[in-house]
């Protein structure tokens, strides 16, 4: 099993967190792992990814191009990504703010309105768990109770009170994703 | 040893090496895109731990002209920058190689040239291997392609550069510095005491006891006679290095008809593009150096002459293509396919390269 990944969005929407957590968890679960972040002059409010590859093999290069699941949490990451998503692959995003849906149908399309629930619910700040958990209802590449491990290791002890609600939030996102395209 | 697994950053990773490996001291100036050798440092406080010493200079010239001063005590000492801080220490390397010092430059390479760009680039192979600074030097190079690698090379760095006296650089880039992955890390070893550096470094400006004579660390000699002989001495090790520590990893070599040599990210990138161009029935292989200097040339010329081409991956205008030319002996055509400019090439690109240049060529 070889997993390739981009979550791409808005810096300060959680996007590299969510690669470290996923990563970490996927490690824990004694899974090869890679990180690689688009790092350079990024800002809040400008454009973040970051490749995570899990992997049960050698990983070759972490810098890859094509991927078999892209998340996509802003218009711009979209029109820059759908393209790079392997045939049968698997395309989730998040419909706030995006203005032109994704076309391909070759693809598997999911949309999880994570924004907005979790504004809704008062829990905008683990937004991002709420679309790792869609993502892994869908492809659970890594074992539920490895996500509290790799949790505990990619928060710095001080926010370790705040995992029940990532956990809750990782929940939530896998009853909230639905299928767009689905093959 | 226990081994603990953490995850972390290229960058982190040759920070955390150098805590645990008894590195003394640590002389920076930051820049992107390795800034985190330094913020690692700062955050773990080795100076509570173990002793070791870091310290943010107030230029990179400073930086290694601090590492000149620790090395010559015999201390375990290094800095790091990327490549237009490189370029600034330059003479401070030449000034170390002259003076026979052990010492770990970490290199985390960026695009240029001038000022460039921060995104991960190789283009300082020339500087690094082909001199840098000035005069008849060598560095011994090592190339890691993973952060295991940027971790276990710290330790290799200090072996080699004591071994040699000579100082060792880590040519790492942009994209190692900072992709996240696996890292098994071991205990701490424990710095040298006085004892232990006067017993391994001998050489060293430590002290003068009545007993001996001065020990004299300079790359100074106006003598031109003992200077050539200076140069002889540093030649025979730089013949020694290459019989004794040459580094290579040959992937999928043994039954390929065209292989790719590739180091650092790039050999990740080739080693993928190896996977690909077997899907197509291609039979790909990859030869990948670890050591820069000395240059793995005994097996690269075999492979030339049993291989149908080979192809020099990089993220340079094309600077290593002409090390492996020259190994190859042209026995085979050898063939260059790079980006450059902070551009990282793809698997795919690697093996269109591969078919247009050797294959259909």
């Amino acid at each position: 099993m070889t997993e390739e990944i981009i979550i791409a969005g808005f810096g300060g929407q959680g996007v590299l967190s969510m690669g470290k957590i996923l990563a970490y968890s996927g490690a824990m679960q004694g899974k090869e792992v890679s990180w690689m972040p688009s790092y350079g002059p990024e800002m809040r409010g400008g454009t973040a990814n970051v490749s995570v590859i899990i992997s049960d093999e050698r990983i070759s290069s972490p810098i890859i191009s094509q991927f078999d699941t892209a998340i996509i949490l802003n218009q711009q990451s979209l029109d820059k990504f759908e393209s790079a998503v392997k045939p049968g692959g698997l395309l989730i995003y998040d419909p706030n703010g995006i203005t032109k849906a994704p076309t391909r149908k070759d693809i598997n399309v999911y949309k999880i309105p994570a924004t907005e629930k979790s504004a809704e619910m008062g829990m905008a700040k683990v937004f991002n768990m709420m679309v790792l958990g869609g993502f892994l209802k869908i492809k659970p590449v890594v074992t539920e109770q490895y996500i509290e491990e790799g949790l505990k290791h990619s928060l710095p002890e001080r926010h370790h009170k705040l995992i029940p609600t990532n956990l809750n939030a990782v929940a939530k996102g896998k009853e909230l994703i639905e299928g767009v395209n689905v093959l | 040893m226990a081994k603990e697994l953490k995850l972390m950053k290229g960058n982190e990773a040759i920070a955390e090496a150098a805590i645990r490996s008894g590195c003394d001291g640590y002389f920076g100036y930051p820049i992107t895109p390795q800034s985190e050798v330094m913020e690692h440092l700062m955050a773990e406080m080795p100076w509570e731990k173990t002793g070791m010493v870091v310290l943010q200079a107030e230029s990179e010239v400073a930086s290694i002209n601090m590492v000149y001063g620790g090395a010559a005590t015999g201390k375990k000492v290094m800095t790091s920058s990327s490549s237009p801080g490189m370029s600034l220490m330059q003479e401070g390397v030449t000034y170390l190689a002259g003076a026979e010092l052990p010492c770990l430059v970490v290199n985390v390479m960026r695009g240029g040239p001038g000022l460039g760009t921060i995104q991960p680039s190789q283009a300082d192979y020339f500087q690094t291997v082909k001199g840098g600074g000035h005069g008849d030097y060598q560095l011994y190079t090592l190339a890691p392609a993973s952060v295991q690698e940027m971790y276990d090379f710290v330790f290799k760095a200090w072996d080699i550069a004591f071994k040699y006296r000579n100082p060792v650089m880590i040519l790492s880039d942009g994209a190692i510095g900072q992709v996240m992955e696996k890292v098994y890390v071991g205990d701490y070893v424990p710095r040298w005491t006085d004892e232990e550096i006067a017993k391994n470094a001998p050489w060293a400006a430590f002290g003068k006891p009545a007993s001996r004579d001065h020990n004299i660390i300079t790359s100074l000699e106006l003598d031109s006679a003992r200077q050539e002989q200076n140069n002889h001495r540093f030649q025979a090790k730089y013949r020694e290095m290459e019989k004794n520590d040459t580094l290579y990893e040959e992937i999928m070599c043994d039954d390929a008809e065209y292989v790719f040599v590739a180091y650092g990210s790039c050999a990740r990138i080739a080693h993928k593009a190896v996977q690909l161009a077997r899907e197509k029935g291609i039979k790909a292989g990859l030869l990948r150096p670890i050591t820069l200097f000395p240059f793995p040339t005994a097996p690269i010329k075999a492979l030339a002459q049993r291989v149908k081409g080979m192809l020099s991956v990089e993220m340079s205008a094309g600077q290593m293509v002409q090390d492996v030319k020259l190994a190859s002996e042209f026995k085979c055509p050898v063939e260059y396919f790079g980006r450059y400019g902070g551009i990282i090439p793809t698997p795919q690109e690697v093996v269109e390269a591969l078919e247009n240049k050797l294959i259909k060529g």
